[in-house]
């Protein structure tokens, strides 16, 4: 079994509200998969359950082939999920570099004992600075995070999740925000770190840049998958068709 | 040194713990906490107690340590459950329930407190010298963690928990740490108390003096080792100097918070820092 982030049949109701209704999901190592869906469709609650913000009333969640339903966020993160948020919340009063310098350390602040006894950052700081500029943000390194403009912070989010090493990064709306040429450099920047071997999970709404990106696309509806697999065949198909999108956002996405 | 200098340096070493062990609490790992002095008093008074049964030093030094973290570790557990602003009210509580309790305790004195607890036989001025050589080390602890892996994971729970999951940072871990080690230190700094007095009465601990110390923590700038020793000693000494202030002490140092959280919320350490930069650049 070679899946990185597998559910399994997972479900989760909110007074009386199905909001995920039984999904299962095998993301195999190296894919680029699209998840998609309408508002309400049940996308975020269905990441909240993936980073452990929630614990869904059946099902399971596996990351590496290890059972993490139970698991914290940070258990969840050492096992090589890494999590970008929707709304960037960087650190506003470090720097840029020591942002990405403490996610680098995960090895070092696995517990409070260990972090006590480790000192040196240098190594962590390099590498830090190899990922800022990796993702176009070199130079920055020693401004305050607060200070950057939205469309660095969403780089720099990106940057924290590639620094703690993951088998997969699920990256949520990293477009959202950006104006156009931002989000296509940004979508750029995403593609180039799948390119490098890194499994991607990609939620957006920004359907152009998914179709354009995505070798794989998963739509969600009502708290269900309603089609997977090849990302033109799936919107192709007339049950996403008349559950998502018009005719007109296929055809825009094409051209 | 005469008696009263001897007496001066003790208390300031004292209170220099204290703030810093506050400051690796609430300003390192930003959980603020109203009731430090509540974990002094339960190592003043495990210390007390240890010196009576064995008349042992190191032993009541321990006894303090141990009693100061697990009591913190305790109350670190109620910092999990609830949000910064309720922690601050939570320790408030904890301050009054250790004076309420100890207060009806006849074992530990009750209203009248412990008295005659055997000297550690190091006379006034070896005392001090033991509680300078302790803060000293209290301040390179605190320096050295300051520049660690756990420091800079402290900075990150406190500024934002959820990125800190994010980033594989367990940060109820990190908050039970940064509790355990804070109070282990005040529990440190009631021993050395005992030794100092022989004598404890449970006023010494009440919730006005756990405002002081934060007083100190704020004055002296939140997460600035040096900046909070530096306050620790100056408002330790200040009232000794002035009588006005002895006589207006709360007012004083009331005003003084305001003024600080008002006019230059970095503290000292800011205030100096900016004053380093503007020579500079002159």
């Amino acid at each position: 079994m070679s899946a990185v982030l597998e559910l399994d049949d997972v479900a989760i109701q909110f007074g009386g509200v199905q909001a995920v209704g039984g999904v299962s999901l095998a993301v195999e190592a190296g894919e680029f998969v699209g998840l998609i869906g309408p508002n309400g469709a049940g996308k975020t609650t269905l990441i909240r359950i993936i980073a452990g913000l929630l614990r869904p009333d059946r099902g399971r969640v596996m990351l590496a082939g290890a059972d993490v339903t139970s698991d914290p966020t940070a258990t969840r993160v050492r096992r090589g999920l890494a999590l970008t948020h929707q709304i960037v919340r960087p650190f506003r009063e470090m720097t840029v570099l020591d942002n990405v310098v403490l996610a680098a350390g995960v090895e070092h602040t696995s517990s409070p004992l260990r972090a006590l006894l480790s000192i040196g950052r240098r190594r962590e700081s390099e590498r830090a600075a190899e990922i800022l500029a990796s993702v176009g943000l070199a130079g920055t390194e020693r401004k305050l995070a607060g200070s950057l403009p939205l469309g660095q912070l969403k780089r720099l989010e990106l940057a924290r999740g590639l620094a703690i090493d993951p088998k997969v990064i699920l990256l949520d709306e990293p477009l959202a925000g950006l104006n156009h040429t931002e989000a296509s450099k940004q979508a750029e920047t995403i593609a180039d770190v799948h390119r490098r071997g890194l499994t991607v999970v990609l939620v957006e709404h920004n359907l152009e840049e998914v179709m354009r990106n995505c070798r794989r696309l998963v739509v969600l509806n009502n708290g269900q998958v309603i089609g997977d697999g090849e990302p033109r065949a799936v919107m192709a198909d007339p049950v996403v068709h008349d559950a998502y999108v018009g005719g007109g956002m296929v055809s825009h996405a094409e051209s | 040194m005469s008696a009263y200098g001897i007496s001066l340096v003790s208390i300031a070493g004292i209170n220099v713990i204290l703030a810093v062990s506050l400051n690796i609490i609430s300003g390192f790992c930003g959980q603020i906490s109203l009731g430090h002095a509540a974990f002094f008093g339960a190592g003043a008074y495990a210390a007390a107690l240890t010196m009576i049964a064995t008349a042992n030093v190191p032993l009541a030094l321990l006894a303090a340590l141990i009693m100061g973290c697990a009591l913190g570790i305790i109350v670190g557990f109620a910092s999990l459950r609830v949000r910064s602003d309720f922690l601050a009210v939570t320790t408030i509580g904890v301050n009054f329930l250790f004076v309420g309790f100890v207060r009806k305790q006849g074992w530990l004195g009750g209203e009248m407190g412990i008295s005659g607890i055997p000297a550690t036989g190091f006379g006034a001025t070896g005392n001090a010298i033991m509680i300078v050589a302790l803060a000293c080390m209290t301040i390179a602890f605190s320096l050295y963690m300051s520049r660690s892996w756990m420091g800079f994971a402290f900075r990150a729970v406190g500024e934002d928990e959820s990125a800190a999951a994010t980033l594989g940072i367990n940060a109820r871990a990190y908050k039970l740490a940064a509790f355990g080690i804070g109070t282990a230190l005040a529990g440190l700094a009631g021993a050395l108390y005992t030794f100092f007095t022989q004598f404890i009465t449970v006023d010494s601990f009440d919730f006005v003096f756990s405002v002081m110390l934060l007083a100190m923590v704020v004055i002296g700038g939140v997460g600035s080792t040096w900046g909070v020793a530096v306050a620790a000693v100056g408002l330790t000494l200040l009232p000794e100097a002035i009588r006005f202030v002895n006589d207006y002490r709360l007012l004083v140092f009331g005003g003084m918070l305001v003024l600080v959280i008002r006019l230059a919320p970095g503290g000292l350490a800011a205030l100096t820092r900016n004053l380093f930069a503007r020579g500079k650049r002159v």
